[in-house]
């Protein structure tokens, strides 16, 4: 008995140890890693993301440089180190080459700093969107196609001082490095406007109960600047209106995304007519936009409407395949050859043309929304302007925009 | 809080007993307490806690989360005190409740039948639970508690395959709904007009069902026969078992009241904040501290301890966001540090 078992383990290590060498021995597959939230607060918005990253596969015919796709899954609930243990496992046991996420802002700079440890490896950034994934201490071999969250705000900041007039802004946002990036770049123009925010409420992430919150919000403020995602958009907005508050909101990118619109629940008259800004807009009519939507909506359980997770994570799928078509697929020298690809790749997307900066940050078109309600009932985002081409320093020369600092709780400031 | 703290009067000379300096003391912190809430606050006062209506609405949310914590707790430490059994699958069972209460009231258009539907599954799982699982693994405690660390990352998943990710919110019916004004004035516009606070009437409801309840269990626990077994049960277990009760039964008992308590607070809970993924070990871990708090298995010390969290949690979320949940478990180290069974514990 004893000698059987014993057999039996040394059988299964062995199967351990050559499971990876047999699965590379494939040569007519690769393998993309694909890492985004499929547990914790951000499900929804990972499993849209996927739906995203499957729609690019899909429409690239399922093959990158000649060889079959082979999508392995990761999975995060939007804690940094969460991110890392997934990206390790896709990277250091099944051996991708090629890694495709993830969605949360924390989470990208967690693994932004692991790419470092794994030079041979060509990561791709989902949908996080904090600043400094990529514009302070970057890494060579981490490549983000879709914009940052300051970015995402162009044109908010304005548009929401001149011509819906509001004077003085309260903000209410998570307390990690994404909503720190959104506000960053809300109030970078809305302060230069002459704009206020005498206020701002940083909320743990995952967060239910916000009344407390809401009783603490300054009654003379005109607006509410609301940088929530997920569950806790969606507590929010429920206890916001329950609690009979009247203020007007401004939205955060993902906080008027489809993963909040389409929710249960008594959200919709404290959204509706809420300007934002972000990488996509509903309505947005280009043809481009529309064969994309088509295309998404085949993925099982889509929304009405892609959200940006599904924007993001197309984009980065789709710059990661178009990469491997140019190397026909040969990621045999450390991926050296794909990234000098990538670095030069320029390509159409949904939403315009996207390029990269010397920082591998995509520069990109943004557009400024308006909630509305939708001719079957749903909401959605109304297309008010497109911002052209908005590259991550918003404009700004580079050492000037270096020296605004960090982005962080306290910055920037304008009481 | 002030629980700790000692009363300045000395007992030698004064004439004043120990028991009377403590009932001095508690007078003074029930005026503080009442000035705080009913006063229209000076200028100071405003400065340094923000506004009245932030402090008295963070009190107010505390003690509604205290009695969502406290219904959640109650059972857990029953059935800790009774069994010896820390069930870890506890949360499950509050998330399962939620997810059910959302299918029954959706589906009926009747908000109470899913209440009573989350009570009643609930407590049958309980029972369930108790007969396939527990009952089985009778004083062997590491094997239960490790046992039910699996059913509850089973059950999570099972969860998840069925309800999907999103986000849930249950629909309360129109009567629960809306603001009430309460007799408490926030502050004096420049007109001399009062601004009374305004509370949402379904928390005040759940806040009156958690005290309804908690009474309900110590009279139960305290007046009744069943109640009298479980104490017996609690103080020893072979002993009640010897005199010729059926201590399987008691158990059952025990387990589905427990069980139906975390159902119900799920779809009480559900209704007021919302229902996801991730509750389960929300809720696992905040009856954890209460009890750890409170002291195991004592109802009373449930209480107390929802209270103490109830009001931490939200009072930090408050005046410091970032460092709120610390405040938690700091409430947690310094009662295992002055009283390690827990501020109603029995040693044993």
């Amino acid at each position: 008995m004893k000698l059987h078992r014993r057999s039996l383990l040394a059988l299964a290590l062995a199967t351990g140890l050559t499971a990876p060498s047999l699965a590379l021995a494939q040569d007519d597959t690769i393998k993309i890693g694909l890492l985004a939230t499929f547990e914790g607060p951000f499900t929804v918005l990972g499993e849209d993301g996927e739906r995203g990253a499957m729609t690019a596969v899909e429409e690239l015919g399922g093959t990158a440089g000649g060889k079959k796709i082979e999508i392995v899954k990761g999975s995060s609930d939007a804690s940094p180190d969460s991110a890392v243990r997934a990206a390790r496992k896709l990277v250091e046991q099944d051996g991708v080459k090629v890694l495709v996420g993830p969605l949360s802002g924390d989470e990208g700079i967690a693994v932004k700093d692991y790419a470092k440890t794994q030079p041979g490896v060509t990561f791709l950034n989902g949908a996080s969107a904090a600043q400094d994934t990529t514009f302070r201490d970057p890494a060579e071999n981490f490549f983000r196609f879709g914009t940052d969250g300051a970015q995402w705000m162009a044109g908010l900041g304005t548009y929401a001082f001149n011509d819906k007039g509001y004077k003085t802004v309260a903000v209410v946002a998570e307390d990690y490095s994404f909503p720190y990036t959104q506000v960053f770049g809300f109030m970078a123009e809305f302060c230069k406007a002459g704009g206020k925010v005498p206020s701002k409420s940083w909320v743990p992430i995952g967060n239910k109960d916000y009344s407390s919150v809401i009783a603490a919000l300054p009654d003379d403020v005109d607006a509410i600047y609301v940088a929530l995602g997920g569950a806790d958009a969606v507590n929010f907005l429920t206890q916001y209106q329950q609690s009979g508050g009247s203020a007007p909101l401004v939205g955060g990118s993902i906080t008027v995304d489809q993963t909040v619109l389409t929710s249960q629940g008594k959200t919709r008259e404290v959204l509706i007519g809420t300007p934002a800004a972000g990488p996509t807009a509903d309505t947005n009519d280009a043809p481009a936009w529309l064969a994309f939507t088509e295309a998404y909506k085949k993925q099982p359980n889509a929304f009405p409407s892609p959200s940006l997770f599904a924007h993001a994570y197309y984009i980065n799928m789709k710059a990661a395949i178009l990469g491997l078509n140019e190397v026909n697929g040969d990621v045999s020298d450390g991926g050296a050859k794909l990234r000098e690809a990538l670095a030069k790749l320029s390509f159409d997307t949904p939403t315009g043309k996207v390029s990269l900066d010397k920082n591998r940050n995509a520069i990109a078109d943004i557009y400024l929304t308006e909630v509305v309600e939708g001719p079957d009932g749903n909401l959605l985002n109304k297309l008010i302007k497109v911002v052209p081409q908005v590259n991550q320093t918003l404009g700004i020369e580079e050492a000037e925009f270096k020296a605004l600092g960090a982005v962080s709780r306290d910055n920037p400031s304008c009481e | 809080m002030s629980l700790f703290e000692q009363p300045r009067t000395s007992v030698e000379g004064g004439g004043i007993t120990r028991r009377q300096a403590w009932g001095f003391f508690w007078l003074i912190v029930a005026a503080v307490v009442a000035w705080m809430i009913f006063a229209v606050w000076p200028a100071w006062l405003n400065a340094v806690l923000i506004s009245k209506k932030a402090f008295v609405s963070a009190v107010l949310n505390g003690l509604t989360l205290a009695g969502l914590y406290f219904l959640v707790a109650s059972g857990f430490t029953l059935v800790f005190g009774l069994m010896r059994n820390v069930n870890l699958a506890h949360g499950s069972l509050y998330l399962l409740g939620a997810y059910i209460g959302y299918e029954v009231g959706a589906r009926t258009g009747y908000w109470l039948l899913g209440v009573a539907a989350g009570f009643l599954v609930l407590a049958a799982v309980g029972v369930v639970m108790q007969v396939l699982v527990f009952r089985r693994l009778e004083g062997d405690d590491l094997r239960q508690t490790l046992v039910t660390i699996g059913i509850s990352i089973v059950a999570a998943d099972l969860m998840l395959a069925v309800w999907g990710g999103q986000t849930y919110q249950l629909a309360t019916p129109a009567w629960l709904d809306g603001a009430v004004t309460m007799p408490v004035i926030t502050a004096v516009r420049s007109n001399g007009a009062s601004v009374f606070l305004t509370y949402p009437f379904y928390r005040i409801v759940v806040l009156v069902a958690a005290v309804v309840i908690g009474v309900g269990l110590w009279l139960m626990l305290n007046r009744t026969r069943v109640g009298m077994m479980i104490r017996a049960g609690v103080d020893d277990r072979a002993m009640l078992s010897a005199s010729g009760v059926n201590v399987h039964a008691v158990f059952a008992i025990v387990f589905a009241v427990g069980a139906g308590l975390a159902g119900f607070a799920g779809v009480v809970g559900g209704s007021a904040l919302s229902v996801a993924p991730g509750e389960d070990v929300r809720y696992l871990l905040a009856s954890l501290v209460v009890v750890i708090v409170g002291g195991m298995g004592s109802i009373t010390g449930a209480a107390i301890g929802a209270l103490l969290i109830g009001l931490a949690e939200q009072i930090g979320l408050v005046y410091f966001p970032t460092y709120g949940v610390v405040l938690t478990f700091i409430i947690m180290v310094v009662t295992l540090a002055i009283r390690p069974q827990g501020i109603m514990g029995k040693a044993r």
